[in-house]
């Protein structure tokens, strides 16, 4: 991909319409805006086909900070506009992007920034947990909030409605018939066929944000590898690289290594698992059983190897908290060449199986144009033609030292989903071969050193799902003033709303394991 | 099809032995079982799981209880769609303001007698997440809780262990 050097050329063209303010901090350009021209930012970069990322807010004092994050070949840029707390509002982007919907809708709950021509402005993240007009993340709201008694439901949650003969409505969740986070959906159908999809989560916000706050970096790490718990290795990752962006330190080269190694074994763990659950959605259970088997197997040695099945905690603020000895490294190699040996055998079965082909194939089909449109990510992005992955297009260390063969297929569908996770399984155990070979002797942890209060840090790794950013601005102290984690989930769910039209309901639970979205990581 | 069959016999049986963990043995896995579940029930459970707001890393190992090395469904336990067919609710999660309804209408929905295990660090006590505007803490603040399985999360083997030491199989 040609790295052109577009943010040049963009400044100046932004600038003929507003003021820009360029401000150097460590991590990344960032150009600060006047309020009004928030949405004709927008408009502009989505004629340059920039794609909007990531929307956070922030309070300081009495103003508050809005950020937008757009990448465009692997560069990204923040723009970030202030304004007064007195009536924070200012034009929305959601208008121009339909990513920035539910971000600048969380926004909306969280703060009270008022988005002007907002297409949506229904609540989001705010069910029954506090009430209107109250803002948990302002510093006003106290962390314990005023809750009276038990939270009620949150019923009168205006959904869209179908209308005309034969159209019904299928409520499902928050509490699922299998073992999976809560959220909940309403189908609109006609017979089997989806008429229309409106998720609505939020189920699981256990104020992640506001916790954040006050804490020292070693703890916002913990927190960190709890906002998914599937991803706990990205999370951690991606905050750990914020927090040393901002505290200006440098990780050694094996600890960044063993960070490689975590967040490949993570990914082929969950793609194991999903590809076996995915079969078995549509009732195939031998690739459940054998590749459920395989997850195993891979868990323990995660076990032996590093103490931790789901690999938490194993990244730390400056480094890395285990050690990979010889005896590890053969034990993880010898285990990638059985994995293969497997993966080929039960992989070949399922490509040769005609009721997997009957039911994977064309179901669930994202269109390229709605997966762009949406700034989808990971598999679900690059079954759907989005050719881009951090780790080839912006490689930070160890990716910076590898080569990365990024799968990609075009046909949108579940099948392509499921492809491209199987191509991806194979990248990852090569790539842990190489960070393995490449291991030299050095340290594990870099000495920390505390921020100066205001220093700013955008952490962003390829998770298992995609792209993972994080902001992490400090306080005094040694201690977080804001930590903002954007799952990849957030910008998929709702390309799961597009992708279960004019399918029949019984596929909608493998059409949504195709996708797989947080829940936790998605509410925060 | 033949490929499928040959792989299924090369794998062969992978499910491992339990042994039934005793009770001081639970004790030092951290499982506090405050009452056996009733005699009648030994043998067969059907569990309901409910994520209250956990992170979804409890649920992944929960999920591996079904996998060939566990096994759960040999001893009888199984997991149902509907709180209505349910003995036992596994609530993991820090019980999130938003789902505390749904969590009582589920407790409500589940058939007398019943137990319920909270399974995971937050579960038992809020762990990460705490107490605060969007989060209960602990499933005890909402709900009965008879027993407790810790860990963030707890592995398969403390999983099995914990329900088959609730269950009060003796071997």
């Amino acid at each position: 991909m040609s790295h052109s050097n577009w943010t040049a050329n963009f400044l100046i063209q932004v600038s003929t319409n507003m003021t820009v303010t360029h401000i150097d901090i460590a991590s990344v350009t960032l150009w600060q805006i006047e309020s009004y021209a928030w949405q004709r930012f927008a408009e502009l970069a989505v004629q340059q086909n920039l794609r909007w990322a990531a929307g956070w807010a922030e309070q300081i004092d009495k103003q508050f900070f809005i950020n937008a994050c757009f990448e465009k070949h692997g560069e990204y840029v923040l723009l970030r506009t202030i304004i007064d707390d007195s009536n924070p509002k200012l034009p929305s982007q959601a208008t121009v992007y339909p990513a920035a919907n539910r971000s600048e809708r969380h926004t909306q709950d969280l703060f009270g920034i008022k988005f002007i021509g907002h297409p949506d402005s229904r609540r989001w993240t705010r069910h029954q947990a506090w009430i209107e007009k109250n803002y948990p993340l302002r510093k006003d709201f106290p962390l314990q909030g005023t809750p009276v008694g038990i939270t009620p439901p949150d019923r009168d949650y205006p959904f869209i409605k179908a209308h005309g003969q034969g159209v019904y409505e299928i409520p499902v969740g928050p509490v699922h018939a299998g073992i999976i986070e809560p959220g909940h959906f309403r189908f609109q159908a006609v017979g089997e066929l989806i008429l229309n999809l409106e998720e609505r989560l939020g189920y699981t916000h256990k104020g992640i944000e506001k916790i954040a706050e006050g804490r020292e970096p070693e703890s916002l790490a913990r927190l960190a590898g709890r906002v998914s718990g599937d991803t706990t290795v990205g999370h951690c990752w991606a905050a750990c690289m914020a927090m040393e962006q901002a505290a200006g330190i440098e990780i050694p080269a094996r600890a960044a290594l063993i960070r490689g190694i975590l967040a490949e074994r993570e990914r082929v763990a969950n793609h194991l698992g999903d590809i076996g659950a995915i079969c078995n959605d549509v009732a195939f259970v031998f690739a459940q059983m054998q590749l459920t088997r395989l997850r195993e197997l891979w868990l323990r040695t995660n076990a032996t190897v590093f103490g931790h099945r789901l690999l938490m905690d194993t990244i730390v603020p400056g480094g890395v908290a285990c050690d990979l000895s010889s005896a590890s490294c053969a034990l993880i190699k010898n285990d990638i060449a059985e994995l293969r040996m497997e993966l080929a055998e039960v992989i070949l079965v399922l490509d040769l199986n005609s009721s997997l082909e009957d039911r994977l194939y064309t179901a669930g089909f994202l269109s390229e144009e709605i997966a762009a449109a949406f700034g989808t990510l990971g598999y679900v992005g690059r079954a759907s033609g989005q050719d881009f992955d951090l780790r080839r297009d912006a490689p930070y260390a160890p990716y910076n030292r590898v080569t990365v063969k990024v799968a990609l297929e075009t046909q949108g569908d579940i099948a392509s989903r499921f492809w491209v996770r199987y191509k991806e399984i194979r990248t990852a155990l090569r790539l842990i071969e190489n960070f393995i070979d490449q291991l030299a002797a050095g340290d594990l942890r870099g000495q920390w050193k505390t921020p100066l209060a205001g220093s700013e840090g955008l952490g962003i790794v390829e998770g298992w799902r995609g792209e993972i950013i994080s902001y992490i601005r400090f306080d005094a102290d040694n201690k977080i003033a804001r930590f903002y984690p954007r799952d990849p989930s957030q910008l998929n769910w709702p390309a799961l709303e597009k992708l279960v039209l004019n399918n029949i309901v019984p596929d909608f639970p493998v059409c949504n394991k195709s996708l797989n979205g947080s829940y936790s990581g998605n509410d925060l | 099809m033949l490929r499928m069959f040959k792989k299924i016999l090369a794998t062969g049986v992978v499910t491992e032995q339990l042994t039934i963990p005793k009770d001081d043995e639970l004790e030092q896995l951290g499982i506090h079982i405050k009452r056996y579940i009733d005699k009648k029930f030994s043998g067969s459970i059907a569990i309901r799981a409910v994520d209250a707001g956990s992170c979804n890393g409890c649920e992944l190992e929960i999920h591996a209880l079904n996998n060939p090395f566990y096994d759960i469904e040999r001893f009888g336990i199984h997991f149902v769609a509907s709180p209505r067919h349910a003995d036992v609710l596994l609530v993991t999660g820090p019980v999130s303001r938003h789902m505390q309804t749904a969590l009582l209408r589920t407790y409500e929905a589940t058939p007398n007698p019943k137990w319920v295990i909270a399974v995971g660090d937050c579960a038992a006590c809020g762990g990460e997440f705490g107490v605060s505007y969007a989060s209960c803490g602990a499933v005890s603040n909402v709900i009965p809780v008879d027993a407790v399985i810790p860990g963030c999360p707890p592995t398969p083997l403390m999983l099995m262990q914990g329900l088959l030491g609730l269950m009060g199989v003796k071997k």
